[in-house]
């Protein structure tokens, strides 16, 4: 009995420490996440549609997904060329 | 082409630059022109693990001023022709390296045929770390099995899917790599260090290298010699199982359990 009592005092710290870090882990990226899944595809279907009335440069959008208390701001701005390139 | 890789980890300490140069001069054995550079500006440190600090002349920073050209900064690596390392400015501007001045350096190393750029990445999450980050086509990311190197390479992770080239334009992201050192197979046997497994299962990411823990690789750095070129360290025998890896051959781990105790570990086992 003493023996198996040995043994069973605590779990391995590698246990623990697995355990822990998969808790803080999942709450830290569900905490970040959201952003970097869709947005790379919105951005691109984004810029097909302005590229079908401007000719502007794939580099030229910018999104950027803010998070504040209880709210997100989807941020996005288009840099349009100058008249010359002008529209297609 | 020229494949970007960079090497990260978010914790600092945990063999980011053993590991830049190892993979770097492992690559370069295969007969593939690598350049590694150094993007800890203000605490250059590549250039003595790869021996080269008395041959610095200009840096990273000089060649993005445009005080010297490129291939005056490059420092060519006495062992092996094919391997140049572009070494960190000692300045203590943090404003010295810019996204724009990175990029040209990155072209230019492409237009002189270079087949692998390792951007050694300082530790943290600031500035450097970013632009280390910023064009890579993949990164290793290099852990600890311990909770705090996990934790921020987790962090490293999300900065990868967001703030890098790949990730805003939406062309498939970085491809991410494992690589976990200081390993003790015989720690992890006894419950005390989490295993590949575990830590594997918590990142979600391949592995493509376990390196264990081992004295080889302070004397390799007290020697100036990464330890990839110790042929009779099992250090160097893990770093070239990973640079095969990371070339595209499957190889089975090694060196991750305890050696058995008895002739055959003493013949094979250290």
């Amino acid at each position: 009995m003493r023996l198996i009592d040995l043994f069973r005092r605590a779990p391995p710290s590698a246990q623990v420490a697995k355990e822990r870090l998969r808790i803080i882990v999942a709450q830290e990226r569900s905490a970040r996440g959201g952003g970097p899944d869709y947005l790379p595809l919105l951005r691109r279907e984004l810029l097909a549609v302005v590229h079908k009335y401007v000719n502007v440069d794939p580099d030229a959008i910018h999104i950027n997904l803010d998070r504040a208390e209880g709210h997100e701001v989807l941020e996005l701005s288009v840099a349009l060329p100058t008249r010359a390139a002008g529209p297609r | 082409m020229t494949e970007i890789i960079v090497v990260t980890s978010g914790k600092g300490g945990v063999g980011k630059t053993t590991t830049a140069a190892s993979i770097a001069c492992g690559i370069a054995r295969r007969g593939k022109r690598v350049a590694v550079i150094d993007f800890d500006i203000g605490l250059r440190n590549l250039d003595l693990i790869m021996g080269c600090e008395r041959r610095v002349v200009y840096d990273f920073v000089n060649v993005i001023h445009g005080d010297c050209t490129l291939k005056q900064a490059l420092i060519r690596d006495k062992r092996l022709e094919n391997l140049s390392v572009l070494a960190a400015s000692q300045t203590r501007d943090k404003d010295a390296l810019t996204a724009e001045g990175v990029q040209r350096v990155l072209d230019e190393l492409a237009a002189e045929g270079f087949d692998y750029v390792l951007c050694d990445s300082p530790a943290g999450i600031e500035k450097g770390a970013h632009l280390a980050m910023y064009f890579a086509d993949r990164a290793i990311v290099v852990v600890n099995p311990e909770v705090s190197s996990v934790r921020d390479s987790d962090r490293i992770l999300g900065l990868l899917a967001s703030k890098t080239l790949r990730a805003e334009k939406g062309n498939g992201g970085v491809r991410e790599h494992l690589l976990l050192t200081r390993y003790s197979p015989r720690r992890v046997a006894s419950g005390e260090m989490m295993s590949v497994g575990d830590v594997k299962e918590i990142l979600g990411l391949d592995v493509v290298g376990v390196i264990p823990e081992s004295t080889d690789v302070l004397s390799a750095s007290n020697a100036g010699t990464p330890v990839i070129l110790n042929d009779d360290s099992i250090v160097s025998h893990a770093y070239q199982d990973a640079v095969a890896r990371l070339l595209g051959e499957t190889l089975p781990l090694r060196f991750t359990e305890e050696p058995r105790k008895g002739i055959f570990a003493r013949l094979f086992g250290s």
